[in-house]
């Protein structure tokens, strides 16, 4: 019995309570714990990843109850690589957050970041859609108390739309909760996906308005244009590390999506065929399209960012949208890299903020360590705009090639590279403001001299950069795994049976009484 | 040299400049100096190879599954455009050094050229085409650096952004044009597109591939419409303009043309398309020239036209055409260079670049003079040097190009656009050098240091060795055109000379030469008439378009993004509503499996009741008080449903849930006027009902269709019910899933329920160190307090019951497992418990006698619930693995032991902890604003002797 599969979720949920009982009045205790608790993360995470490379699928029943009567947690591929980004991304944004002093700002930053990291960890790992809410629940729960992490009117008013509008997501993901179960009597995964084969033609809308519902909830998480409301100005207002960390949050919906529309109502299962053909593919085109004519109109640097994450996902849903292995490989690379983008955009935007006390791209004088600075900035945003040579380029040929057999190529084509030029139109105008324009003009004589951000800040920043740097050199070796994943997903026979066939507690007993009815 | 490093060297290179800054100005050239130097000699180890017509090649994987592999070749094509970036790249570097002023950031000059350097490279060496994209945006983005090097001028901006919108633009189009070139020819490889013409040429995608692709060159190098970037990418320093904008970068469009030439030329759309873009731009970018004051800007117009000029003669799609463009790229880059690096002196000694206010610099600065002269008449096409050569063959050329059925057209036009390029040439010889000597230059003009001069006269020997013995280029520019043409062609047989016999080009030469004399007799009516014509300027067009685009954009983002909450709700129900209505009429319904169960008077007298307070909850609302009431009707109307649907533990949570959620609510509505306040209009109210309405009939339907209908399968409870004493050793089965089946979302829950206390915490702790605090302190209760805030009687009654709340809470904890019960609805009996005292005495003499801050309650329980899970580890079962047992402590009788009651005591505390904390949370925020701290538990205290006191 190994129970590594589960200590993603453990280890941050045991962590917290410790914090919050024991350290809470000493901030120096909290960041050696937390901080060490998400290094302990990263190992077991890569040891995950490392496990589950060559096809394995891990299970870990919960209670030891057999699927599908208890909570399972499942580990293949696509899942550990997930929990393995989120805590290399975690551990970044936890030192930029020390480094910044935003964890000292208000209370119980660490505690939060940590329950935070246990949500996500577990809407990765979790094989039942009931548990999925729970750490819907957690994560959303968690990132509002991080959102609004040391107070600020403008933040708390951002917070209240964050989190009424991710309760009507909430209520939304019960209603298609009580459909599935009220259609299926199954809330496993596995066990959906062979219990949608048994619904009857002839009795359909039940199974697809369930689905429907549920896909709306994990696109309202992956803020697909029109349900992306509550994202740019609760992005845009939170403190910039907890922003850097929210750029995982938006893949946890792009990543329920991949998972149960692969596995349970994926391309080829007929009760559920053209549910989405019809609106899917263009309300991500249109959340790409949105999402970089919001950075071009952006009056503030953070707000740009935001828009830029929208459009990052839309991107994102293109390549979901179109099911197809090859597509969904891009997908996950290009989830891979806006993850690393958009968080590092967002600690860039802080270090400007320390310069200048606000993100204005109005004229104001040079920040301090601009040039260090908009060095970030400029590799940061040829990421994000998808320029070579780092991986959002790869990333969108990637997702161009997959698209070039479908009917669908010539929109895909036509909106990606359009919206790639304004975005770059965007990011041109905004780092020429900030960075450029900023030498002309001079500080008034009576100003305090320009804060300049502490080395770990840079730190931090520089090490997000160089794993975007890493993605980029080593696309082979990663679009290899990437397939894999592809691969592993469209044949999801191995999760199924290894879910559904291993035994738990009363397993054999229920097998002993079959038989003994046999007799 | 290996390729590789031929290409990495700059790179690579690019880190030293900037570390060497410090060690002064000569280090860091002359480190940048090496570093090119190196590169360019590890590029002519490979010349043997490349004359003898091998083509060196080297690659290694990078993407292969997409095609995208790191595969360098080197060709005669790419060895010449090599060499002309490296050998180049040495004069600018030179000259760089010594034009550069010391405010002047020096390394990160360097830097920035060295990685242009490299992509440069990169994109002449690159076998793969998406790999030659790659270094193809690299040159745009480092371009974007050197153009915007002077980071305080606004031009320098302006351009720098003009630049990498247009040439991004182009670069955009060009990854799409170069993914249907792979798709078609089945790999991104050149070598292998390269063999794959006539599978190109018919392939249906051939026109937009094609389209695609030139939009990438033609930006790239600044052909008509996309010429107007390269003028303002001028104002970056001047050694950038020569190297990139003249004798390089803008060469690379042209590069990628000759590079594909045998695959896309040859097709009537290739001829159309690309001689007539060449030629408008030619004569275009001429004329405009020769109007330019500024001498970088004439030079860039000039740049422009022979843009052109190169371009139409690869579009002609004769092998002689392209040997013409082939022999054009070099004296162009040769004597341009020359030319703006002079001009560069100029500027740099003079103090100003503007042509009316130079003139008889020919005395003051003859080194200069004679350099600028050599290869303005280079430009011009006069005999004995090599701009003629190229100029005769482009003419030769022109002359049997048939375009649009004329035969005089591209002749005519091609004579005129090398008149206008004569004159402008005059014209800058003689406005700036000739004349009188003037005594109003900004600057007293002198010849530079050696190590300006030196550069640009390196470049002019090359021009008149070239224009007098034509035969030395000759078997390098051949050598290069059979590797332009490939298969395609046979590299024509032509001699370079300077005599060609009395043929049509040498007239039309000579018609050139004479007609640009005679615009500079007639220069100032010319210059006066041109000042007079209304042109289109493109920077205030380009800035217009980006400017409406951003508007248009703020328009459409900002009242869309304005933060109106009931908008982005309708939205969101709206798309919810009609995507579900997709769902369903694309489905199949069948007919009902169960019958619809008849309504007792029980069901309707609570369905009216719930309805009802649903309603007067829509109509009253606004009255704040009121609708807490109405809500908890409609709650107490949910545990009656739980109870009819016989779910005690539901019910019995519902009804806890309800007191406390009541309380805190109270707490809250206490800072809170009574009334809200109407915010919205009626028509949007309307709007609102109408969506609302929709919405609320939809989910009926759903739920309806539900509830007549079969599970597909026999549903997973069926094994809860028959296992949950046998495997979890409760009788009570919801108890059973909520700490043992499903203890996993219970303990996720409880974690819920601690974060959000911990929220509230938080939340307070940030409101009452923010502005809030004063307004706190500032508030005066909207209506009277009451006189007797701890009444005798309430303390009295709390204080009694106190011990029976315990009792009961210890009770239903432990009958959990087996009866209704449990840890959460124990957890929230023994709060009420404490609520209750709280209310009674006040928040301060409460909390005073309390010995564990809720935090850690909170803190314990999640800790307990975790600790428990982690228990069975040691019995090597998973997480949260219950296990139960029957134990006999006398006198009692036999009981169960469950470790599942371990797990629920965490969950009593976080519960506990939870609702406390949010309570204290209120409690803080009200003793900020009015409410005394009372000293003893109750305000009036008949067994106290200062009874009256409480009253004052």
């Amino acid at each position: 019995m190994t129970h590594w599969i589960i200590l993603p979720v453990i280890l941050p949920a045991i962590l917290a309570p410790f914090i919050v009982l024991a350290a809470r009045y000493h901030i120096g205790i909290q960041r050696v714990l937390s901080v060490a608790g998400v290094i302990g993360l990263i190992a077991v995470a890569a040891g995950l990843a490392w496990a589950t490379s060559d096809g394995t699928v891990l299970l870990y029943q919960l209670g030891d109850w057999a699927a599908p009567f208890g909570i399972v947690v499942v580990g293949d591929r696509l899942s550990t690589l997930m929990v393995l980004l989120t805590a290399v991304l975690g551990l970044f944004v936890l030192l930029y957050a020390i480094g910044s002093g935003w964890d000292d700002r208000g209370k119980h930053f660490h505690a939060l970041f940590q329950f935070q990291l246990m949500g996500i960890m577990g809407a990765f790992l979790t094989g039942d859609l009931f548990n999925l809410f729970v750490f819907f629940e957690v994560l959303l729960i968690a990132s509002y108390g991080l959102m609004i992490h040391s107070g600020g009117t403008v933040r708390l008013k951002a917070g209240v739309q964050y989190v009424l509008f991710n309760l009507l997501g909430s209520t939304l993901f019960l209603f298609a909760l009580g459909s599935i179960y009220a259609e299926t009597g199954t809330l496993n995964m596995a066990d959906l996906a062979q219990r949608v084969a048994l619904v009857s033609p002839e009795e359909t809308v039940g199974i697809r308005i369930a689905a429907v519902l549920l896909l709306l909830v994990f696109a309202i998480k992956a803020a697909l244009v029109p349900l992306h409301f509550w994202l740019p100005s609760s992005y845009a207002e939170a403190p910039a590390p907890v922003a850097a960390l929210f750029a995982i949050m938006t893949k946890v919906g792009a990543y329920a999506i991949i998972r149960v529309y692969t596995m349970v109502f994926g391309p080829e299962v007929e009760v559920t065929a053209g549910l989405h053909g019809a609106w899917l593919l263009p309300a991500a085109l249109v959340s790409l399209a949105l999402g970089m004519i919001g950075v071009l109109a952006a009056k503030k640097l953070d707000r740009l960012i935001t828009f830029a994450v929208i459009g990052s996902m839309g991107m994102v849903m293109i390549a979901i949208s179109l099911f197809t292995p090859e597509a969904t490989s891009a997908a996950v690379y290009y989830i891979v890299h806006s993850t690393l983008a958009a968080a590092a955009l967002f600690l860039i935007s802080d270090l400007v903020r320390t310069g200048r006390t606000n993100l204005d791209l109005t004229d104001q004088p040079s920040i301090g360590g601009a040039h260090l600075t908009a060095g970030l900035f400029f590799i940061a945003a040829i990421a994000m705009t998808g320029l070579p040579p780092l991986s959002g380029f790869l990333g969108k040929l990637l997702i161009l090639h997959s698209a070039i057999e479908q009917s669908t190529m010539v929109w895909v084509w036509a909106v990606i590279l359009t919206s790639s030029l304004v975005a770059v139109v965007g990011f041109g105008r905004a780092g020429s403001t900030v960075f450029w324009k900023a030498k002309s003009i001079e500080r008034p004589a009576d100003a305090k001299a320009p804060q300049t951000p502490t080395a770990m800040s840079y730190i931090a920043v520089c090490g997000l950069l160089a794993l975007l740097v890493a993605h980029t050199v080593f696309a082979g070796p990663m679009t290899r795994y990437t397939n894999a994943i592809a691969a592993q997903l469209y044949a999801p026979d191995a999760y199924i049976s290894t879910v559904l066939d291993t035994p738990g507690k009363l397993s054999d007993a229920k097998a002993d009484d079959k038989k003994g009815e046999d007799h | 040299m290996s390729l590789f490093l031929i290409v990495a060297l700059p790179f690579v290179g690019s880190l030293l400049p900037g570390l060497m800054n410090s060690a002064g100005r000569n280090a860091c050239a002359g480190v940048t100096f090496m570093i090119t130097l190196t590169a360019l000699v590890g590029l002519l180890t490979n010349l043997p190879a490349v004359l003898a017509g091998e083509v060196v090649q080297t690659g290694v994987t990078w993407l292969p599954d997409l095609g995208l592999n790191v595969t360098l070749m080197l060709d005669g094509l790419g060895f010449f455009f090599a060499c002309l970036i490296l050998g180049i790249g040495l004069l600018i570097i030179t000259y760089g050094r010594f034009y550069l002023s010391r405010k002047d950031n020096m390394g990160e000059f360097f830097t920035y050229l060295l990685l242009f350097q490299g992509a440069m490279v990169g994109i002449v060496l690159s076998d793969n085409i998406l790999l030659l994209i790659v270094f193809w945006e690299l040159t745009s983005l480092s371009s974007f650096l050197l153009i915007g090097y002077w980071k305080h001028l606004p031009e320098g901006r302006q351009g720098a952004r003009m630049a990498l919108t247009v040439t991004g633009m182009g670069g955009l189009a060009l990854i799409g044009g170069a993914l249907i070139l792979g798709n078609i020819a089945g790999s991104y490889d050149l070598s292998v597109i390269l063999q794959n013409r006539e599978a190109i040429q018919a392939s249906p995608m051939y026109l937009p591939a094609l389209i695609l692709i030139l939009l990438g060159c033609f930006t790239k190098s600044a052909q008509f419409p996309f010429h107007f970037w390269l003028p303002h990418a001028m104002a970056a320093p001047t050694p950038v303009s020569a190297y990139l904008h003249s004798a390089t970068m803008v060469k690379a469009g042209i590069f990628l043309m000759a590079r594909l030439w045998p695959v896309l030329s040859g097709t009537p759309e290739w001829f159309v398309i690309v001689t007539t873009a060449g030629l408008i731009t030619m004569v275009l970018g001429a004329v405009i020239a020769l109007f330019k004051h500024d001498l970088k800007s004439l030079l860039a117009f000039s740049t422009v036209s022979h843009l052109g000029l190169i371009t139409m003669l690869l579009g002609t799609g004769t092998a002689f055409g392209a040997m013409a463009a082939m022999f054009h790229i070099l004296n162009h880059a040769t004597f341009k260079a020359a030319l703006f690096m002079s001009a560069g002196i100029i500027d740099h000694e003079a103090h100003t670049r503007d042509i009316r206010r130079l003139g008889g610099l020919r005395k003051l600065m003859p080194v200069t003079f004679v350099i600028a002269t050599l290869a303005a008449l280079s430009m011009a096409g006069i005999p004995f040097l090599n701009g003629f050569l190229s100029k005769e063959m482009m003419l030769e050329e022109a002359e049997r190009t048939v375009l649009f059925s004329s035969p005089y057209l591209v002749p005519a036009l091609a004579t005129f656009g090398s008149l206008f390029s004569a004159a402008y040439c005059f014209r800058l010889i003689g406005h700036t050098f000739f004349g009188p000597v003037r005594d109003d230059y900004p600057a007293t003009p002198h010849d530079p240091p050696v190590g300006m001069w030196g550069p640009p006269a390196l470049l002019v020997v090359i021009v008149v060795a070239i224009g007098v013995a034509p035969f030395l280029a000759e078997p390098f520019i051949k050598t290069v055109t059979a590797s332009v043409l490939g298969d395609a062609a046979e590299v024509p047989k032509n001699y370079f000379k300077i005599w060609h016999g009395f043929v049509p080009a040498l007239f039309m030469s000579i018609i050139a030469v004479v007609g640009g004399l005679i615009v500079m007799a007639i220069y100032k009516p010319l210059q006066a008439a041109w000042d007079a014509t209304p042109r289109p300027e493109a920077k205030t067009i380009f800035e217009a378009v980006i400017a409406s685009a951003v508007a248009l954009a703020k328009a459409l983002t900002h009242p869309l993004h304005n933060g109106a909450f009931t908008r982005y709700a309708a939205i969101f129900a709206i798309t919810v509503i009609a995507i579900s209505y997709h769902a369903w009429t694309t489905g199949t319904v069948g007919a009902p499996t169960r019958a619809v169960q008849p309504a007792g008077v029980v069901e309707i007298a609570g369905w009216a009741l719930l309805v009802t307070a649903t309603l007067g909850m829509v109509v009253l609302h606004r009255h704040r008080l009121l609708s807490l009431i109405l809500i908890g009707i409609v709650g107490l109307m949910v545990s009656v449903g739980f109870v009819v649907f016989s779910a005690p533990d539901l019910a019995m949570t519902q009804l806890t849930v309800e007191v406390v959620t009541i309380i805190l609510l109270l707490l809250a509505l206490n800072f809170l006027p009574n009334r809200t306040p109407v915010e919205s209009p009626v028509l949007m109210r309307m709007r609102d009902a109408g969506i609302a309405i929709v919405g609320g009939l939809a989910t009926f339907a759903l739920a309806f269709h539900y509830m007549l209908r079969d599970t597909v399968a026999p549903s997973i409870s069926e094994f809860h019910i028959a296992n949950s004493y046998k495997g979890g050793g409760g009788t009570n089965m919801v108890n059973v899933i909520l700490v043992d089946f499903r203890g996993f979302d219970t303990y996720g829950e409880i974690i819920v329920l601690g974060i959000a206390a911990l929220l509230i915490f938080a939340l307070t702790e940030a409101l009452l160190n923010g502005p809030v605090r004063a307004r706190l302190l500032n508030r005066l209760p909207d209506q009277p307090r009451a006189g007797d805030m701890h009444p005798m009687m309430m303390v009295v009654m709390t204080r009694v019951i106190m011990p029976l709340v315990m009792l009961v809470g210890f009770y239903i904890f432990l009958r959990g497992h087996n009866e209704p019960g449990g840890g959460f609805i124990a957890g929230l009996v023994v709060s009420i418990g404490f609520v209750m005292q709280y209310m009674a005495s006040g928040f301060a003499w409460t909390s005073s006698r309390l010995r564990y801050p809720y935090h850690g309650v909170i803190g314990a329980g999640v800790l307990v619930a975790g600790l428990t899970g982690i228990g069975s580890w040691f019995f090597a079962k998973p997480f949260l693995t219950s296990d139960f047992t029957y134990v006999r402590i006398p006198p009692f009788n036999e009981f169960e032991l469950a470790t599942a009651a371990l797990f629920d005591v965490g969950v009593f505390l976080a519960v506990v902890g939870a609702v406390m904390l949010s309570l204290e949370s209120f409690s803080r925020l009200a003793r900020r604003a009015h409410v005394e701290d009372p000293e003893h538990p109750m305000d009036i205290n008949p067994s106290r002797d200062d009874a009256p006191k409480a009253e004052a």
